[in-house]
Parts: structure tokens; C-alpha cells; sequence
């Protein structure tokens, strides 16, 4: 399983996230089009943590002490905040979401534009 | 190796269609269902990356609360019936949207990486294997040492979050 793949993959689930987003009416679905592109992200952040060398290694190949082998896993922990961000979002996202169609019956977004009158 | 690409390709596939089907299906319970789906297929992809912590935490977080946030927010707000439709604007996102990947796709097959293998010693690389069949300490020593500040950001982004959502959708005292 080589880097370029798994980058490709995540590419492609994160342009059918972006499709999704731009399409649909539903806030819901909205909402599931940005979680699939934060997945998309995370694989390749994921991915970049497996193959790619982080520079504090590659500036000095002869520092193998522990204090800096353990910063490949940067791109793992990258991607633990982006899923703890992903949670923030989504319970926000819903808590409007739920908020609008309490008051205006609908949660299709071409049909909420207060703002704009 | 052939088993390790074999499942690659499976989970891909996997991955790639029940994310066409969250934006294709019409009745939004099937395409929430759809999402738990991808997300296992993604954690099935983590464990193949090494990363089995990442795997675990992607099942807690995203099949056990944001899926059941999202199916929560379907059911709640009822529109089951009237659907996942389209705006007007799905050919302009089309486009957009596969130039997006086209670009991607260039960009990462143009670029020459510096593989972990081809830059570092031998012996950077054996210590370099121990930190990935042991991922979990070496991620908690980098989360509460190297990257405390962040984690504390992190917390506190949650924090606001949660008091945000409880704001958010109480009831106005009338």
C-alpha cells in the first residue's frame, strides 16, 4: 500500500464530500458531505504520519534519540484534532440545524434567508 | 503484502461508494446509514496505516456520537419524505469539484516524496518501527508534552461547544 494511493483515495472522498456540499438543499445532508471531507483529510493526514519523514528527523539524520523518533506520529495526532474538532462542529451544526426548524419548519437552506430581506 | 493490498482494495471500494451513496440516496435515514458505512471503511483503512488508536477513536467518535447525532437531527426534524434534493447548481459543483480532484491527483503524483525509508539510517528506521507498533504511549507523551497547548485549545473548544449546542436549542422562557 504506497502513500500516492491512499492520498488519491482521500482525494476522492473528500471531492465527493465537496459535491455533496455544494448541491444538496438539506442541512443535514450538508453536514454529512463536510464529515465525509474532514474523513477525507484525516486519511491523508494519516498516511503522510506513515511514509513521509518529519523534518526535525530529516535535518539531522543521526538524532535517533526517542525525544524525536516520536514525532512521526505528528500526522496521527493532527488527525485526533481533526476528529475532535469534527465533534465540536457536528453538535453545533445540529444544535442550529434543530434550532431553524423550530422556527421556520424547514431545514431546506435555499428556503432560509432571513438575512437577505 | 498481497493481502495487505488486497484489503486496501476492498476497503476502498467500500469507502468510495457508500460515500456516493450519502449524496445519492433519496431518503436520508439510508444515507445516515450509508455514512456509518464509510466511517467503518475508514477505520478499517487507519488499522492498515498503523494507526490503530486512530482507528478505535474514529469508531467512538464518529459511528457512536456524530452517526447517531445525525440520524438524531433526521429524525428530528422530520423531512424524510421530502428528501436529499439538488439546488440548480449541480453542474457548476460537478465541475468544480472533479477539477479539485484532478488537481489533486496531479499534485501527488507529480510530487517527489521524501519516503521515510529513502531519507533516514537503518537504525533511525528500526526505532522508527517500534514507535509504530506501540502508538498509543508515544501518542499520549506527544498529546500531554509536545502538543499540551493544543490539546488544552481542543478541550476548550469542546467545552464551548457543548454550552454553545445547550444554548442553542433550549426553550425561550415565553
Amino acid at each position: 500500500m504506497t502513500l500516492e494511493r491512499v492520498l488519491i483515495l482521500s482525494a476522492v472522498i473528500f471531492s465527493i464530500g465537496l459535491y455533496g456540499f455544494l448541491t444538496k438543499r438539506n442541512a443535514i445532508t450538508m453536514l454529512m458531505a463536510i464529515e465525509l471531507m474532514f474523513n477525507g483529510v484525516t486519511i491523508a493526514a494519516a498516511a503522510m504520519a506513515r511514509y513521509i519523514t518529519p523534518s526535525v528527523l530529516r535535518v539531522d539524520p543521526a538524532a535517533t534519540s526517542d525525544g524525536l523518533v516520536q514525532f512521526v506520529l505528528s500526522g496521527q495526532v493532527l488527525s485526533m484534532f481533526v476528529i475532535a474538532v469534527a465533534a465540536a462542529e457536528v453538535s453545533l451544526g445540529i444544535a442550529i440545524i434543530i434550532t431553524v426548524y423550530r422556527s421556520r419548519r424547514t431545514v431546506d437552506v435555499t428556503e432560509v434567508n432571513l438575512m437577505r430581506r | 503484502m498481497i493481502v495487505q493490498d488486497f484489503i486496501f482494495w476492498v476497503l476502498s471500494v467500500v469507502t468510495v461508494a457508500s460515500s456516493i451513496l450519502v449524496i445519492r440516496f433519496q431518503n436520508l435515514f439510508r444515507a445516515a446509514l450509508m455514512l456509518v458505512v464509510t466511517f467503518g471503511a475508514v477505520a478499517g483503512l487507519f488499522v492498515l496505516l498503523n494507526a490503530e488508536f486512530l482507528a478505535v477513536v474514529q469508531i467512538l467518535v464518529y459511528i457512536g456520537a456524530i452517526a447517531v447525532l445525525i440520524i438524531f437531527g433526521v429524525l428530528l426534524t422530520q423531512e424524510l419524505e421530502i428528501g436529499n434534493k439538488s439546488n440548480s447548481m449541480w453542474l457548476p459543483a460537478l465541475i468544480g469539484s472533479s477539477m479539485f480532484l484532478a488537481l489533486m491527483v496531479f499534485v501527488v503524483l507529480d510530487t517527489d516524496w521524501n519516503f521515510m525509508q529513502n531519507v533516514v539510517g537503518d537504525e533511525t528506521m528500526s526505532k522508527v518501527g517500534e514507535v509504530f507498533t506501540a502508538t498509543p504511549s508515544w501518542l499520549a507523551s506527544l498529546l500531554l508534552k509536545e502538543w499540551v497547548l493544543a490539546f488544552e485549545a481542543v478541550s476548550l473548544l469542546l467545552l464551548a461547544a457543548i454550552i454553545g449546542a445547550i444554548v442553542l436549542v433550549k426553550e425561550r422562557d415565553q
